[in-house]
């Protein structure tokens, strides 16, 4: 994304430069041709409204072209293309804790592969932070009580600044970091280097744990759906409305079950809120997610629950370059 | 001395009428407040630049090591508390605004003179809270008060500096609601709509957002406290809150609040261009339409400062369509202030030079906007020194030089005395390079990536800081000299005559400074707003007074 940011950035430099120079040799050229000379009098002239109308719509019609150009660039980059590799980030008084999940943690360091996709799903244990990694234009806040997300893709090697942008108190400048981008083979070298195993093989223990699956069963005689394959898929509800299961829908149902109850079911889940911690949410998701990639989607507890519809479709993008 | 003794007797004026700081604490004329409020946010200019210093200071050198880290959150917290809501909002409004609405409109006053005396007492107590609060530890969320960091998380006074800001904010609305009234109801006769001067219809924009958005940051902040004190769930999502509700909510008023700082200060530009060029404004009607078309469209944008907040990806298209609406009127007044140059009889006093300075930097930080209002980079420069250098662009280097261009422009009739003219042309100079000089770099700090709000920063930012540091202190310099000047020609400057600039305009057909009730009689207007064709013709030849 960095190429077309700056891409953007430059027309943007260019138009404005010559906006900035159009007025400025005009004010300069008029201010000395007509200073003020004994006995030569101002011309009275009460204005032109063909001149104004020319400078009310050409400026329009440019400011017109930024923003096509500009909302272009910013769908791509709020847009993260499927298949992107997962990273769980938790952001907290004054640290960034990611997970990737394959199940390697790391603190205030993000290592990923060049060229490939990463998407980041992010949540704040406390107030909110902003994760902002210059080298690839991207910056999005990080909120408590949601996840929000972003993407990018890397393409040469090397340490990036990652910076806290939305203060965040005292230590607010210290909440730095570096993503670290590495030739394939050398991050795979890196995640060998032993963890606990994937981030959804430690939310299907918690998921165990914590008894869920004594009602998500994974047949249709449970009193909560059946989550298998319902992950990416619209759910109809209740009342009639149509939401997609994504991370914060899953999120949501753990920690408000009776927000947004599956069609078809009694709103009788308890809250988890206060139960479970930020990254066990994030491995439960995981978990929740790993149900619709692993081959067994398709089967539902409540087929009517299920819009049978298929997500929509992201378009390949160009990708998140450095530049 | 000498000069003070070789006058003739003074006239009776609304200075010398009455004497004693009782003859000031209670009355209710118009440019007497104004005065109250003069020296008021003089004070408060200064406390926020001395913490400008202090940060500028601290940013130096990429180490922290000045001050402590939760000093420098409280210095850039209190500076832009202090400099939004006790000087810029107030500025224009309060000081010329009240000293120049009635008399340009041909009244003796207000339409609520004690009203007026009462929005100074409001604001004066806020102040005094808001000192209070800063002398006793200060507040460290930022000016912008982003929950849950300031409901939950903040160790600071919060709630006190919440509360002089909610009460400051009633003196903004009795003086819009003053103003409002006053050009409806209080203009001579023959002073007809298309005859104002477009001072004052910057002021009537100006006091409709005061009036509408003012309510909404006062309920927010009453929010805040409530939370913060009663815990309840608002904002915080703990409680079952919503942070990005804060957001929508404070934006709603602060952006407007930057029209409110901005239109006054074109109001001034128009009226010094104006005259130093000796012509009617070009598209008088344009200009004036303008004004009230900022002050609608500057309402339907607040979100452009949350495009990388967490709103949806459609209402952020919404809002940046929004926010290139409103640049458009921005566009047409640079425009027509240009045009109002061509075929003039240009002057280059010193309000003049303000003026340029202002056309210089508003059209800088304008379209540095049109960057901020692009999605895609955005994206990239919100919350980095990309945004501090742009307002500070629109809001010191426009609405703060407008201030100064009419402090300067409006003086002889203020104090009836002439500043001196060459010194006041160097410090608009030193003015207009020290600030370049401070907020350029800031720019180009922001596009390669330093944040807002960084107490230290990595060394690679340090050439550009320590530009902008070296800039900062010349621009103290230049934000001195006026001071000093000003004081001095209160005792030491030449009587000023009734019309010094030969200028259009009611406020010029009386006595310098002027009467309690401003006319002797009620002028009766049969001229359009800026016949400089027929005041120049009546002269036959334009003095030049002063320079």
């Amino acid at each position: 994304m960095a190429g077309n940011v700056d891409a953007l950035y430059i027309f943007l430099l260019i138009v404005s430069g010559l906006m900035t120079a159009l007025i400025f040799v005009t004010i300069v050229y008029f201010a000395a041709r007509y200073r003020y000379r004994k006995g030569v009098p101002a011309e009275q002239i009460e204005g032109s409204t063909p001149l104004e109308l020319t400078w009310t719509f050409i400026p329009l019609g440019v400011f017109m072209v930024i923003f096509a150009w500009s909302a272009v660039v910013y769908f791509k980059s709020r847009t993260p293309p499927r298949d992107s590799t997962e990273v769980y980030v938790v952001a907290k008084q004054w640290m960034w804790k990611l997970e990737h999940a394959e199940g390697q943690r790391e603190i205030n360091e993000l290592h990923v592969p060049v060229g490939r996709d990463v998407k980041l799903i992010m949540t704040s244990q406390d107030v909110i932070h902003s994760f902002f990694v210059p080298a690839f234009r991207m910056k999005q806040d990080v909120l408590p009580g949601r996840y929000t997300v972003a993407w990018f893709r890397a393409t040469k090697p090397g340490t990036y600044h990652l910076f806290c942008t939305q203060y965040c108190g005292t230590q607010h400048s210290g909440m730095i970091g570096s993503v670290i981008v590495m030739e394939p083979a050398q991050y795979e070298a890196w995640m060998s280097g032993g963890t606990g195993g994937p981030l959804s093989v430690a939310g299907e223990k918690i998921f165990a744990e914590l008894g869920c699956a004594t009602c998500h069963r994974t047949d249709t005689q449970g009193r909560g759906p059946n989550l298998q394959g319902v992950f990416g898929k619209p759910v109809l509800l209740e009342d009639g409305r149509t939401v997609t299961a994504d991370e914060n829908y899953v999120r949501e149902s753990i920690l408000e079950p009776g927000a947004k109850v599956v069609n078809g079911f009694k709103p009788v889940m308890p809250t988890f809120q206060g139960l479970v911690s930020e990254e066990q949410l994030n491995a439960l998701v995981a978990y929740v997610k790993s149900l619709s990639t692993s081959g067994q989607s398709g089967v539902t507890a409540n087929p009517a629950a299920i819009v049978p519809s298929q997500a929509p479709a992201n378009p390949p993008s160009k990708g998140n370059q450095v530049h | 001395m000498a000069t003070a003794m070789a006058q003739p007797v003074e006239r009776e004026n609304y200075l010398n009428k009455h004497y004693g700081v009782g003859s000031w604490l209670l009355t209710t004329d118009h440019k007497r407040i104004a005065l109250l409020y003069l020296m008021s946010i003089t004070f408060f200019f200064f406390i926020g630049g001395f913490f400008a210093l202090l940060i500028r200071l601290e940013l130096l050198t990429p180490t922290g090591d000045l001050v402590q880290a939760d000093t420098y959150n409280k210095l850039f917290t209190m500076h832009g508390q202090v400099m939004v809501f006790f000087f810029l909002i107030p500025s224009i409004p309060a000081v010329l605004g009240n000293f120049l609405v009635p008399m340009m409109i041909g009244a003796k006053d207000l339409a609520f003179p004690r009203i007026n005396l009462l929005s100074w007492y409001i604001y004066a107590i806020a102040g005094l809270l808001m000192l209070h609060c800063m002398i006793t530890g200060g507040v460290d969320t930022g000016w912008t008060f982003y929950t849950p960091f300031s409901t939950a998380f903040s160790n600071t006074k919060v709630i006190e500096a919440g509360l002089a800001i909610f009460i400051s904010g009633f003196s903004s609305i009795l003086t819009g609601l003053n103003f409002i009234v006053t050009i409806h109801r209080m203009r001579a006769p023959g002073m007809t709509w298309s005859r104002l001067p477009l001072f004052i219809w910057a002021h009537y924009a100006t006091s409709i957002i005061q009036i509408l958005g003012t309510p909404v940051i006062a309920i927010t902040l009453v929010l805040v406290v409530a939370e913060r004190a009663l815990h309840l769930g608002i904002f915080d999502p703990k409680l079952g809150g919503d942070p990005l509700l804060f957001q929508h909510l404070f934006w709603f008023y602060s952006h407007p609040a930057v029209y409110i700082m901005i239109l006054p200060s074109m109001g001034v530009i128009s009226e010094v261009i104006s005259c130093f060029s000796r012509k009617r404004i070009f598209g008088y009607h344009f200009v004036a339409l303008s004004s009230l078309a900022i002050a609608i469209f500057g309402f339907l944008v607040w979100a452009h400062h949350m495009f990388v907040a967490g709103i949806s990806l459609y209402a952020a298209l919404i809002f940046s369509i929004l926010s290139y609406a409103v640049a458009v009127p921005s566009a047409v007044k640079v425009f027509n202030w240009t045009a109002t140059l061509y075929k003039g009889s240009i002057h280059y006093d010193a309000p003049m030079l303000y003026a340029f300075g202002f056309l210089g930097l508003f059209t800088i930080g304008g379209l540095t906007g049109l960057f901020l209002a692009a999605l895609g980079v955005d994206m990239h420069v919100h919350d980095t020194y990309f945004v501090i250098a742009h307002f500070h662009y629109i809001m010191v280097g426009g609405a703060l030089m407008g201030y100064l261009g009419g402090m300067h422009f409006w003086w002889p009739k203020i104090s009836g005395k002439l500043y001196p003219e060459g010194w006041a042309r160097l410090a608009a100079l030193i003015v207009f390079i020290g600030f370049n000089l401070t907020f350029f770099p800031q720019f180009i700090l922001g596009y390669i990536g330093m944040p807002r709000r960084y107490y230290q920063y990595p060394p690679e930012f340090q050439v550009l800081n320590v530009l902008s540091t070296a800039g900062a202190t010349v621009l103290g310099v230049g934000y001195l000299m006026p001071m000093i000047y000003f004081l001095w020609s209160m005792r030491y400057g030449k009587p000023a005559p009734d019309n010094p600039w030969n200028a259009a305009g009611l406020e010029w057909k009386t006595q310098s400074p002027p009467t309690t009730f401003n006319f002797e009689e009620e002028p009766v207007v049969t001229w359009e707003a800026y016949n400089y064709d027929e005041i120049d013709q009546a002269q036959k030849e334009v003095p030049q007074v002063v320079g």
